[in-house]
C-alpha cells in the first residue's frame, strides 16, 4: 500500500516548538479512515478489508495446519490449537450452556473467538497496526449474527408467546409493576443488547488504537529541544499501552463470545 | 502533507457501519466458520474421541491383565496347595505301607521261626523214635544173645554168673560207645 493510505506520526514533519507554528497533530476520526486501494466511493477495497481477509486466512491456515491430519498423540502445533479450542469449548460454551445444549454451538463460538481475537490483534502487528474491529461494521456484523441466532432460538424453543414472555422477562409474581418491567426488558433485550454487544468491542478497540496513536504521535512530535525528555516518557507509554492492548484484545474477544453464549443461555432457559 | 488532503471524504459517524466493510467482514467470518465447522473441528473431535477411547481402552486392558494375573495366581496357589496335600497324602500312605510291610515281615519271620522250631521238634521226635526202635531191636537181640550165652555156660558158679553179666554190660557199653 502506498504512503498515502496511512498517515504515520513521523510522516507529519512537525515538532514541538520547531518554529513552524504547527500544533500537535493528535489522532482524529481521519485516523480511522483509509483511502480505498481500488474501487469507487460505493464499492471499494481498503486496508481494513485486506486485514480482515488476511486474518481469516491466518486462522484457517493455523487450524488447517494443526487439525487437518490430527493425531491421537498430538504434536506441538496441534497441542497449542487444541488448548485454544478447549479453552472456548470448556471455558466458555460448556460453562454457560452446558455440555448437552452447548455442543452444537461450539464451532460457531470457536470461530467467533478466534476471528475477533485476530481482528483485535492486528492493532499491534507491525505494518498492519490497526484493529479491524475498530471499524463498527465488523463488530456490528458479528453482533447481528449472534442477535439473529439467539432470537431464532428463543422463538423456536418457546413458541411465539413463550418467546415473547422469555424476552420480556414475564413474571406474574411482579404484580402491578409487571407491564413496566416488560417494557424495560423488551427495550433492553431487543434494542439495546445487540447495539451494546457490538459497541463494547468497537469502542474498546477504537479507544485502544486512539491511545496508541496519541502516544506514538506525541513521541514523534515532542522530539525537539526540551520536549525530548517528554518524548521518552511518551515512548515508554507506547510500549506499556502495547502490552496493555495485547491483554485487552484477548479480554474483549473473550467477553464478546461470553456475551454471545449468555444471550443463548437466556434464550434456551426454561421460562418459569 | 495535510491530513485533510489524505482523506478526501468527510469522516462519517464512526457508529454507522459502511456497507462494503460489513459485507467483507461477514464474508471473512463465514470463511473461518465454514472451515472450522465443516472440516477442522469435526476432525479434531474425532481424534479427541479416539484419544479418550484409547486411554479408556488402555485402562480396561490393564484391568483385564490384572484380573488375569490374579486368577493365574489363585490357580497357582490352588495347585500348590493341592501338591502339598498330595505330598502329605503320599507320605502318609508310604508310612502306612511301611508299617504294614514291617508288620507283615515280622509275622512272616515269626511264622518261619515257628516252622523251623516245629520241624526241629519233629526231627528230634523222629530220631528218638528211630533210636528207640533200634534200641529195642538191639536190646532184644542182646537179651537173646545173653540168654544163649548164659544157657551155654554152666550156671552153677555164681561167680561165673556175675562175671558174665559184667561182661555183657561191658559189651553193651562198648557198643554204645561205638554207636556214638
Amino acid at each position: 500500500m502506498s504512503a498515502a493510505d496511512m498517515t504515520l506520526a513521523f510522516e507529519i514533519d512537525c515538532h514541538f516548538e520547531d518554529g513552524t507554528g504547527c500544533g500537535f497533530p493528535g489522532p482524529t476520526l481521519y485516523s480511522f479512515l483509509f483511502k480505498p486501494m481500488f474501487g469507487n466511493d460505493d464499492v471499494y477495497f481498503n486496508k481494513t478489508m485486506l486485514l480482515a481477509l488476511l486474518g481469516s486466512i491466518i486462522i484457517v491456515g493455523f487450524f488447517w495446519a494443526a487439525f487437518r491430519k490430527p493425531k491421537v498423540v498430538p504434536g506441538k502445533l496441534q497441542m497449542v490449537a487444541e488448548s485454544g479450542y478447549d479453552f472456548v469449548r470448556r471455558g466458555i460454551v460448556y460453562e454457560t450452556l452446558g455440555k448437552k445444549e452447548g455442543e452444537k454451538y461450539v464451532p460457531f463460538m470457536v470461530a467467533l473467538f478466534f476471528f475477533v481475537w485476530i481482528m483485535n490483534l492486528w492493532s499491534i502487528v507491525p505494518l498492519a497496526q490497526f484493529p479491524v474491529t475498530a471499524i463498527i461494521a465488523y463488530p456490528a456484523g458479528l453482533a447481528a449474527i449472534v442477535y439473529v441466532m439467539w432470537m431464532s432460538v428463543t422463538f423456536k424453543r418457546h413458541g411465539f408467546v413463550g418467546g415473547f414472555k422469555n424476552i420480556t422477562g414475564y413474571d406474574k409474581s411482579l404484580g402491578p409493576i409487571l407491564p413496566m418491567v416488560m417494557v424495560i426488558e423488551f427495550f433492553s433485550n431487543v434494542i439495546v443488547r445487540p447495539f451494546t454487544h457490538a459497541v463494547r468491542l468497537f469502542a474498546n478497540m477504537f479507544a485502544g488504537h486512539t491511545l496508541l496513536l496519541l502516544f506514538t504521535i506525541a513521541s514523534w512530535y515532542l522530539l525537539n529541544g526540551i520536549g525530548i525528555a517528554y518524548a521518552g516518557v511518551s515512548f515508554v507509554m507506547v510500549v506499556v499501552m502495547t502490552a496493555f492492548e495485547l491483554f485487552i484484545q484477548a479480554v474483549q474477544a473473550y467477553v464478546f463470545v461470553l456475551l454471545a453464549c449468555s444471550f443463548l443461555q437466556g434464550a434456551l432457559a426454561e421460562h418459569h | 502533507m495535510n491530513l485533510l488532503v489524505l482523506a478526501a471524504e468527510e469522516p462519517q459517524n464512526p457508529l454507522i457501519p459502511p456497507l462494503p466493510e460489513l459485507v467483507i467482514g461477514l464474508i471473512a467470518f463465514v470463511i473461518v466458520f465454514g472451515f472450522l465447522a465443516k472440516k477442522l473441528l469435526p476432525n479434531i473431535n474425532k481424534v479427541l474421541d479416539e484419544r479418550r477411547e484409547a486411554i479408556e481402552g488402555g485402562i480396561e486392558k490393564a484391568e483385564a491383565a490384572q484380573t488375569e494375573a490374579q486368577s493365574v495366581l489363585e490357580q497357582y496357589k490352588a495347585q500348590l496347595a493341592e501338591a502339598r496335600h498330595e505330598a502329605a497324602r503320599l507320605r502318609q500312605e508310604a508310612l502306612e505301607q511301611g508299617t504294614a510291610l514291617k508288620e507283615e515281615l515280622r509275622a512272616e519271620g515269626q511264622r518261619q521261626r515257628e516252622e523251623i522250631i516245629a520241624a526241629g521238634h519233629a526231627q528230634i521226635e523222629a530220631d528218638r523214635k528211630a533210636a528207640s526202635q533200634a534200641l529195642r531191636q538191639d536190646v532184644g537181640k542182646l537179651a537173646t544173645d545173653l540168654a544163649g550165652k548164659l544157657v551155654g555156660e554152666s550156671l552153677e558158679d555164681h561167680a561165673r554168673q556175675s562175671r558174665t553179666i559184667d561182661r555183657f554190660l561191658d559189651e553193651l557199653e562198648a557198643k554204645a560207645e561205638a554207636a556214638r
